[in-house]
């Protein structure tokens, strides 16, 4: 059969020759290796100091977006619900009113939106499917939990952070965004 | 009474009080486990006779060797059978007769032997201690030394035999 | 009053110093478990216990600790005075081997000889076998006590792999007690020290037998299949919980270190420290080089046991056997011969 690959090797079955059969040559042979990987550099990432970098295409929790003036580009079109192959997405549609134009960029909104993150499966269909640039999977994973009821993400938890009243953290989420995007195009 | 003194009765009580702890032992672990702290106190013995190298023999022989194949029988053996107790009156009665006269012959045996009517050196004379327990045995008794030792030789081959046919 | 006519300040001198060794064996014992996760760690390319404290130096402490609070658990229809015996035992015989053994020479403190040797008896090889004989009653009580076939049959592996092992291992020694041509440790550590080399280079081979043996009486890797926990059902204190555990498993780091040293002091010249003439320094300054030497040379043997651990798979039972009954024994049998020979041609 011809190899898949070329890193196969094959396995030597000469039978044992004399210094092979006392073990003891071997043994030592084989401490000289262990004793190699006792001063080799260590792989493990310590990890709540260090974390490993992810792809810019890990697809993580999910953030709904904001325009710059930290109006909430979500329409509650439903289109990412459709979408969704595990049919995490709950949402709930209302009409803006009057007054509201600094909070939702258009007439109609998300009043309701939740995210089951134990039914999500992070394919990143949604993603996909938003034509206004709302919903966006982020770089973090959701952390552990006791309940089940936790893992139900609601709009609160999703929101990236306003621009206005907190530039900072908007910013860096919102350059983890961008990125996203220049890979895209 | 020296120390010495009273470490001899001390030993001596518990050497025979754990020998009869074998016998009325219900459990034959706990008959094991009593024979293995007489021979304990049997060493105690040899040591208050300054023979160090017969009490440590004593001790890696009997209580580490010999006692752990018993153990292994014991705990293999099926404890949980009901102990039939002695039906046969004469039985119980030849048994009482032959341990007596065992009795009868070691006693007679003993009582004139040297140490009695000398009295026991204790902590004295070097006898037991290893050279000098060497060179009696490899000088003066060199042949029952060698004869037994040829006699466990050909128990072994023995045992090695029997083990191969079954 | 004969009763009190003994040596009081020499009692008093023996029992600071049982203490004093206990203590050390036993904070030794405690590093020890702390050194072979490190050593595995190291040698598995990962970092080793590494949070409770700093470099994980606290582990120990936290292991213990947990086992102190677990659920202790004696399991019905066990006999609970042996399922407690079981443990002790195990523990004391650990203990007891370290009397015969010179931590250091003898040293004038407060105008008295110190000899750091709790008892230096002339039979003092044989005690060590006669207290490593006695281990195996650890193993076997605790195994049978605690009413379960798994542990009964490991304790039967566990016993008649130490009994095998330790007639190879005596045979190993024979060869090296004809060179010597004395059973106590101090005389053989001063036969090192005076003479030109350590007893390692006139047996080498004994010495490899010896610690080879030593690595199946401690239980240790590659012979450690009492205690297979994942192929053969754990071992004999499969039942076990707590600081009864804890004892066994503790027992067996006593005994590694206690194994460590008599090897060191039997063929790697004891508290000798190399290209150093002890004789030239003081009585103090003697003993502190002496008792690194000792410690050095033992922790050396330690981590080679722990390296051997991480490196070699285990034996299945029956090459155990094989290995100690026909490779062992008769190597050791062979060393024993040339041995004489030599003996008996360089010595007319």
């Amino acid at each position: 059969m011809e190899s898949l690959t070329q890193r196969a090797k094959p396995v030597d079955r000469r039978p044992m020759n004399w210094l092979e059969k006392i073990y003891l040559w071997e043994i030592f042979k084989g401490m000289s290796i262990t004793l190699k990987h006792f001063f080799k550099k260590k792989v493990t990432i310590q990890y709540p100091e260090q974390t490993r970098p992810f792809s810019p295409v890990f697809r993580g929790l999910h953030i709904l977006n904001r325009d710059e003036e930290g109006r909430e580009r979500c329409t509650a079109c439903g289109l990412c619900a459709v979408a969704c192959p595990a049919e995490a997405i709950t949402m709930e549609a209302a009409e803006r009113l009057p007054g509201e134009e600094d909070l939702y960029r258009e007439e109609k909104y998300a009043a309701r939106y939740e995210i089951n993150m134990l039914r999500c499966i992070f394919c990143g269909l949604c993603e996909e499917a938003c034509p206004k640039d709302a919903i966006y999977l982020s770089e973090t994973f959701a952390p552990a939990n006791y309940s089940r009821k936790s893992f139900i993400y609601a709009k609160d938890d999703l929101l990236i952070p306003d621009p206005v009243t907190n530039p900072e953290e908007y910013a860096k989420a919102k350059g983890l965004i961008d990125k996203k995007k220049n890979l895209k195009s | 009474m020296g120390i010495t003194q009273l470490l001899f009765w001390l030993l001596t009580t518990l050497t025979l009080g754990s020998a009869l702890m074998v016998i009325f032992s219900k459990n034959p672990v706990y008959s094991i486990l009593w024979l293995i702290i007489t021979f304990f106190a049997i060493s105690g013995h040899y040591v208050l006779l300054n023979a160090q190298f017969l009490a440590i023999v004593n001790i890696i022989v009997y209580a580490g060797a010999i006692m752990v194949l018993f153990l292994f029988v014991v705990m293999l053996m099926n404890l949980n059978m009901p102990s039939s107790p002695l039906k046969n009156k004469w039985l119980m009665f030849a048994g009482v007769i032959s341990g007596g006269s065992l009795l009868l012959v070691l006693v007679a045996a003993l009582k004139d032997t040297e140490a009695m009517r000398n009295g026991i050196l204790m902590q004295t004379g070097d006898i037991g201690l290893i050279h000098n327990l060497g060179k009696v045995l490899f000088k003066d008794y060199i042949l029952p030394f060698e004869i037994s030792s040829v006699l466990f030789l050909s128990a072994m081959i023995g045992a090695v035999v029997i083990g191969k046919k079954a | 009053m004969t009763l009190l006519a003994f040596d009081w300040a020499f009692t008093v001198e023996k029992a600071i110093l049982i203490a004093v060794i206990i203590s050390i064996s036993l904070v030794v014992a405690m590093y020890a478990t702390y050194a072979e996760r490190k050593v595995a760690g190291f040698i598995q390319d990962r970092r080793g216990p590494n949070r409770a404290g700093p470099f994980g130096l606290l582990q120990p402490l936290a292991d213990g600790l947990k086992l102190f609070f677990k659920e202790e658990v004696i399991p019905t229809h066990s006999n609970k005075f042996l399922f407690i015996l079981g443990p002790s035992l195990a523990m004391f015989t650990a203990m007891m081997t370290s009397a015969v053994i010179p931590w250091g020479g003898k040293v004038e403190l407060g105008g008295r000889m110190v000899d750091l040797q709790v008892a230096d008896i002339n039979i003092g090889i044989l005690y060590i076998f006669g207290v490593v004989s006695l281990g195996v009653y650890g193993m076997m009580i605790g195994g049978w006590a605690s009413n379960n076939k798994f542990s009964l049959m490991a304790a039967l592996r566990g016993a008649s792999q130490a009994i095998s092992y330790e007639l190879a291992m005596g045979l190993s020694l024979i060869a090296l007690l004809m060179l010597t041509g004395s059973l106590s440790l101090r005389t053989i550590t001063d036969q090192q020290i005076q003479g030109n080399w350590w007893n390692i280079v006139y047996q080498p081979l004994g010495f490899l037998l010896f610690f080879i043996c030593s690595l199946a009486e401690c239980n240790r890797a590659p012979f450690d299949l009492p205690e297979a926990e994942s192929e053969l059902n754990m071992g004999y204190h499969q039942e076990y919980s707590s600081m009864k555990l804890g004892f066994f498993l503790f027992a067996e780091y006593i005994n590694m270190f206690i194994s460590c040293t008599v090897i060191a002091t039997l063929f790697l010249g004891g508290y000798d420290m190399p290209f150093v003439d002890e004789s030239q320094l003081s009585g103090v300054t003697a003993l502190l080089v002496g008792l690194l030497a000792l410690f050095g040379k033992t922790f050396l043997l330690i981590f080679i046991f722990m390296w051997v651990r991480w490196t070699l798979p285990r034996f299945r039972y029956d090459q155990l056997m094989n290995l100690g009954w026909k490779g062992l024994i008769p190597l050791a049998l062979l060393n024993m011969v040339i041995t004489g020979a030599v003996v008996l041609f360089t010595m007319k």
